[in-house]
């Protein structure tokens, strides 16, 4: 890596890459906190999350960790499409992955509108006549899977600037720590979906 | 500037760690159908991390990153497990 007198801009990806596991970091804690109120709320009220969790479709659920490792796999792909020089391949696959999450996205609305036509919702009157602990875990339900969504959908964002990068070359088989560092949050969305699968929809 | 010496996954490497985390899922959904209570937890939660620890190693490709970003991870992963011990420490101790 000599320096020539041209105007290239100069990319460290190793740096970049590291920057981007101590923002993944953060995420982590993010969503550790609330694991961990989970875990203690759920070890004082486990009575009431198991009569709460009754009510979550493990189906939905399934389906929707089967839509994310999925999504992760072709994000991971087209990486190596990048790496082997074919755009066009890389271009589809982080569509695929869009698409992927878009269904993510399909099935949750499903899955909360029939709550809501339950009544439950934050604030719902159906929700203030539960027990203190199914009205905990309704709570950590909607902020965690929440807040899990509303990074899917930043996670649509960024692949979809990720689509037209790589369609004008400025992500290319040289230049792909945009595609990686993208790749890597959606691999986060993946992971912490993984923790909140068994928690929320198997273990009742 | 380049990506000197990158590593390169291969499609059907790719393909057969999806696999491995389908069946895993199977897996866990089969055996949470079944009550044995605190069992039952223990066996779902390490499922989990074992797909975690695949999905690290594999499409995130520290399998391919130095031993720094390596240790950095881990060490991650072990303090926030240390939290959750101290936190139920503390809170079955009080």
């Amino acid at each position: 890596m000599s320096v020539h007198n041209t105007h290239a801009e100069h990319i460290d990806s190793e740096t970049g890459k590291l920057g981007m596991w101590i923002f993944l970091f953060t995420e982590l804690f993010l969503f550790g906190g609330l694991f961990l109120v989970y875990a203690v709320f759920r070890a004082k009220y486990s009575a009431e999350f198991h009569i709460a969790a009754g009510e979550l479709n493990a189906f939905i659920g399934t389906m929707n960790t089967v839509f994310l490792l999925v999504s992760s796999m072709t994000v991971a792909m087209s990486l190596t499409a990048i790496q082997k020089g074919d755009r066009k391949l890389a271009m589809f696959l982080v569509l695929v992955t869009i698409l992927l999450a878009a269904l993510f996205m399909v099935n949750k609305y499903f899955e909360w509108t029939h709550k809501f036509e339950y009544g439950i919702y934050p604030g719902s009157e159906v929700l203030k006549n539960m027990s203190h602990g199914e009205l905990l875990f309704f709570g950590l339900y909607y902020m965690m899977t929440g807040l899990h969504a509303l990074h899917v959908l930043v996670g649509m964002v960024l692949l979809s600037i990720n689509v037209v990068r790589i369609k004008s070359g400025s992500v290319n088989s040289n230049h792909y720590l945009m595609l990686e560092n993208s790749a890597l949050y959606w691999h986060l969305v993946d992971l912490i979906w993984i923790f909140l699968f068994p928690l929320l929809y198997l273990i009742t | 500037m380049k990506h000197e010496d990158k590593h390169i996954s291969s499609y059907s490497s790719l393909a057969i760690v999806l696999a491995v985390l389908l069946f895993l899922t199977a897996f866990s959904v089969w055996i949470t159908g079944f009550h044995f209570g605190a069992f039952t937890v223990a066996v779902a939660l390490i499922i989990a991390c074992v797909k975690v620890a695949t999905v690290l190693i594999n499409f995130m490709h520290l399998k391919f990153e130095n031993l720094f970003l390596k240790l950095l991870v881990t060490g991650v992963f072990v303090m926030f497990t240390l939290v959750i011990i101290l936190t139920f420490v503390d809170y079955y101790f009080r």
